[in-house]
């Protein structure tokens, strides 16, 4: 079937096309080129004045796997408080921080996403995180696999094992849990949470492996690139959270002596410890770093007001926030004693110093930032808000005017220790179509993903051009998911179910010896049955595997 | 007149049909209340389908049949007066604020979970989690009596932090667990691990219980409270005895890992 997207108005920064009129012709879920005359066209949409983008991609949402899974039994008021009804189509589901597998599905694709991340992928827990997406339906998926404090990694670099060694050995996870990407948490920092560090510096040690974060940050970003792994190491930072923690970011991009690194939710690292609250905004000298580096992409964890829910693997910085909590209640728990995860629900208040300035914070980033090919839209859902509220945050992006309006209504010593209201800078449709399509699917290498060009995936969202860029983000007017029409005007029109998009890098294999023994003495699981087959995740409902090329 | 409902055809899998509830009935009509919605699994049918309407609600509710498989009777009530003749399904009184509930039958599990006021009565048996806090929630039942002359289960009063939880039978494991106020009796036997994590709150049994090892013994004396709890449930047709009434119980406090300031009362002449 040929279908003609006529007369739209195309943002697709792949191929430099900055609000052109243009027409796309789809065939067999792919964008093809203009056929010739002769050939009947089966449908058209006239989309004149409509704005078209490629689907949008979240590289960093925290939508499958045990944290998140833990958050939803936690809090039934959550859910008793959105509850979502089944239609004809979908199917029944709550829930506002942490959603539903099938309610995060359909609200990402009436957002016009069709792909989402998840980043924080226990190998352990591997399986769980698998089936979760693949409960969760019309959007692609995808997950970053979590190394870095697990007994295995430590004892290698306590042993001195030689890099070739590592790299097999994150080969061999990426492989086996069916992983697109490595993320490192707290380096070594969770791991030392449990032999009662309760802070672990760049350059401190963990005490039982005698390791510190920086050799570990070091030596997994040098494996994750030899292996080609497309998606540089995705890094939750030391010391998240902390006043003062943007001299370790900076320290974190020295680190790496140039080899390419994704600070993840740098927002929550940007903080300095001058006023008199001894907490301020870092987010001017990060900024300058990140545009320095062209080694260094971010993604920003955008803090929005409102109840939600922090699930995050750093164990250790979320037991030093549990105090915070609201409602007053908090799991810290671990898994096969190689990393764990805090979930604490958490409430962000306007009138808070803190929690406005960490709203400035994230806006300054934003702002301060220039190339927007190397930073990513992200509230780090549901961390610092739910992704439902992505409309707002690309409002609070693209209109100085509205964005000053709010800045007035937080609390007034944030709002005056920010330089947010001196800063003009709009950003565009075109910058907006590069950071949250063509930005992140370069970066996971998604090679036929993020833009709009002949022989691409017809992932498309287009988009009724209003003023009020909250409305016209929040409600898109067609989604496409490989060339098939899904959502109409804001609502599903009908159900898919997305691929799983993973990565397969080449690794000495007699790793699984080693491995094997390992498994042996100290696992609850055996070898074979840790390790994720094709069959099982195409069995539970997801589409398809989709395997990524490595570099 | 009081409105009838007779179960007429059995449901295969649970009816959620919190509809039935007086807060929501009072004054409508036989056939307005047939075609009230109820969920059979996840089918949206209409109450008719299941039960024969006869009256009008003038605050009491009168059910007929084993209604075993319906769930969520009278949800979020909070006046009015329910007597359900035969057997009754899980949920029953879930949240409700006030009003009766009577049941001549057994109720299954999660009766009257996370209740604030009004009054639940069980002739028979009863389920799992009686006056519990939801999975997740942080307070279970804060108000309100919950009277059941027969035996239960595991996790009576999880989280309950107000209220009376009277039982004539035996419980199964974890009687009070979590408990953070409010009192549980037991007539019968308790099971194991009583009163785990429990910060205050009472809980009374005629019984030896084994106690777990962060509860310590105080005394054992006679306290007077007790005499007017035990009195008044006597009064409502349970079997409690002039010496349980006067005798001594041993007091126990825990648990020591949380705040140590609950209490377990046992009967000291049995």
């Amino acid at each position: 079937m040929l279908i003609k997207l006529s007369g739209g108005t195309v943002y697709d920064p792949v191929h430099g096309i900055n609000g052109e009129k243009r027409d796309i012709y789809l065939q067999d879920g792919y964008i093809t080129r203009k056929p010739a005359s002769s050939i009947k066209i089966d449908k058209t949409y006239d989309l004149n004045g409509k704005i078209i983008m490629a689907g949008a991609i979240d590289i960093h949402t925290h939508i499958g796997g045990g944290k998140v899974n833990i958050a939803r039994m936690m809090l039934p008021e959550d859910h008793r408080a959105d509850l979502v009804s089944k239609t004809k189509l979908t199917r029944s589901g709550c829930g506002h921080a942490a959603p539903s597998t099938l309610t995060a599905g359909y609200r990402y694709a009436e957002m016009g996403y069709t792909a989402c991340f998840e980043p924080a992928m226990l190998p352990s827990n591997a399986r769980q995180a698998h089936m979760e997406m693949a409960d969760t339906p019309m959007v692609d998926k995808g997950a970053y696999a979590m190394l870095g404090s697990d007994d295995f990694f430590l004892r290698m670099l306590t042993a001195k094992k030689d890099r070739e060694a590592i790299s097999d050995y994150v080969g061999w996870i990426i492989n086996a849990t069916q992983a697109i990407a490595i993320k490192v948490v707290n380096p070594g920092g969770i791991n030392a949470f449990k032999f009662n560090q309760r802070k672990l510096d760049l350059d401190e040690q963990n005490e039982h492996y005698g390791v510190s974060p920086r050799e570990i940050i070091k030596s997994l970003a040098r494996a994750v690139r030899e292996l080609g792994v497309p998606h540089p190491l995705h890094l939750h930072g030391c010391n998240l959270g902390v006043p003062g923690n943007m001299h370790t970011t900076l320290d974190t991009i020295r680190a790496v002596e140039g080899m390419p690194l994704h600070l993840t939710h740098v927002q929550f690292h940007s903080y300095g410890t001058e006023g008199d609250r001894k907490f301020s905004s870092g987010a001017a000298e990060i900024a300058e770093a990140v545009n320095s580096n062209p080694n260094i992409s971010i993604d920003v964890g955008q803090v929005l007001f409102g109840q939600t829910v922090t699930a995050s693997g750093d164990t250790m910085r979320q037991y030093a926030g549990h105090w915070h909590a609201h409602p007053k209640k908090w799991v810290i728990m671990d898994i096969e004693c190689d990393a764990g995860c805090g979930v604490v629900p958490f409430k962000y208040r306007d009138k808070n110093f803190v929690n406005a300035l960490q709203w400035a914070i994230g806006l300054e980033l934003f702002l301060l930032i220039n190339d927007p090919w190397r930073i990513f839209l992200t509230t780090d859902h549901p961390n610092g808000a739910p992704f439902t509220s992505y409309p707002h945050l690309i409002r609070l992006l693209m209109d100085r005017s509205f964005r000053n309006d709010m800045l007035a209504t937080i609390n007034k010593g944030a709002a005056a220790a920010s330089i947010l209201s001196s800063i003009d800078r709009e950003y565009t449709l075109y910058e907006i179509a590069t950071m949250t399509r063509a930005a992140p699917a370069r970066s996971l290498g998604l090679k036929n993903r993020g833009h709009l060009g002949g022989g691409a995936i017809a992932d498309i969202t287009v988009y009724n051009n209003i003023k009020n860029k909250e409305k016209m983000f929040e409600k898109p007017l067609y989604v496409f998911k490989n060339g098939e029409e899904i959502v109409k005007n804001g609502k599903i029109v009908k159900v898919v179910t997305g691929g799983t998009h993973t990565l397969r890098p080449d690794y000495d294999k007699s790793i699984e010896k080693s491995l094997k023994k390992y498994f042996d003495r100290y696992m609850t699981v055996k070898l074979g049955n840790f390790k994720i087959d094709d069959d099982e995740i195409v069995e539970h409902g997801n589409g398809n595997i989709i395997v990524q090329p490595c570099t | 007149m009081s409105l009838k409902l007779s179960l007429h055809t059995k449901p295969d899998v649970p009816l959620e049909a919190d509809v039935i509830c007086p807060d929501k009935l009072n004054g409508v009509n036989e056939t307005a209340i047939a075609a009230l919605t109820v969920f059979h699994g996840n089918d949206q049918t209409a109450l008719g389908d299941f039960f024969t309407v006869k009256g009008q609600c003038d605050g009491e509710i009168q059910l007929e049949g084993d209604l075993a498989n319906v769930k969520h009777l009278g949800s979020e009530m909070t006046i009015g007066k329910m007597i359900i003749e035969g057997d009754v399904g899980q949920h029953l009184g879930a949240c409700m604020s006030g009003g009766e509930i009577v049941v001549e039958g057994n109720a299954h599990d999660w009766v009257a979970p996370e209740m604030t006021g009004g009054k639940i009565t069980i002739k028979g048996n009863a389920g799992h989690l009686i006056g519990s806090a939801y999975r997740g929630s942080p307070i279970g039942m804060q108000g309100g009596e919950i009277i059941i002359h027969g035996d239960v289960k595991n996790e009576t009063g999880n989280t309950m932090r107000g209220g009376l939880i009277a039982i004539g039978g035996n419980t199964g494991d974890f009687t009070g667990v979590n408990m953070l106020a409010g009192t549980i009796i037991v007539l019968g036997e308790m099971g194991i691990r009583n009163g785990a994590s429990m910060k205050r709150g009472t809980i009374i049994s005629m019984h030896h219980a084994p106690m777990i090892p962060t509860f310590s013994y105080v005394c054992t004396y006679n306290p007077t409270y007790l005499r007017m709890y035990l009195s008044y449930i006597r009064k409502l047709g349970m079997e409690v005895s002039d010496e349980q009434i006067n005798g001594n119980y041993k007091r126990w406090i825990g648990d020591a890992i949380e705040l140590n300031k609950g209490e377990i009362l046992l009967y000291a002449n049995e």
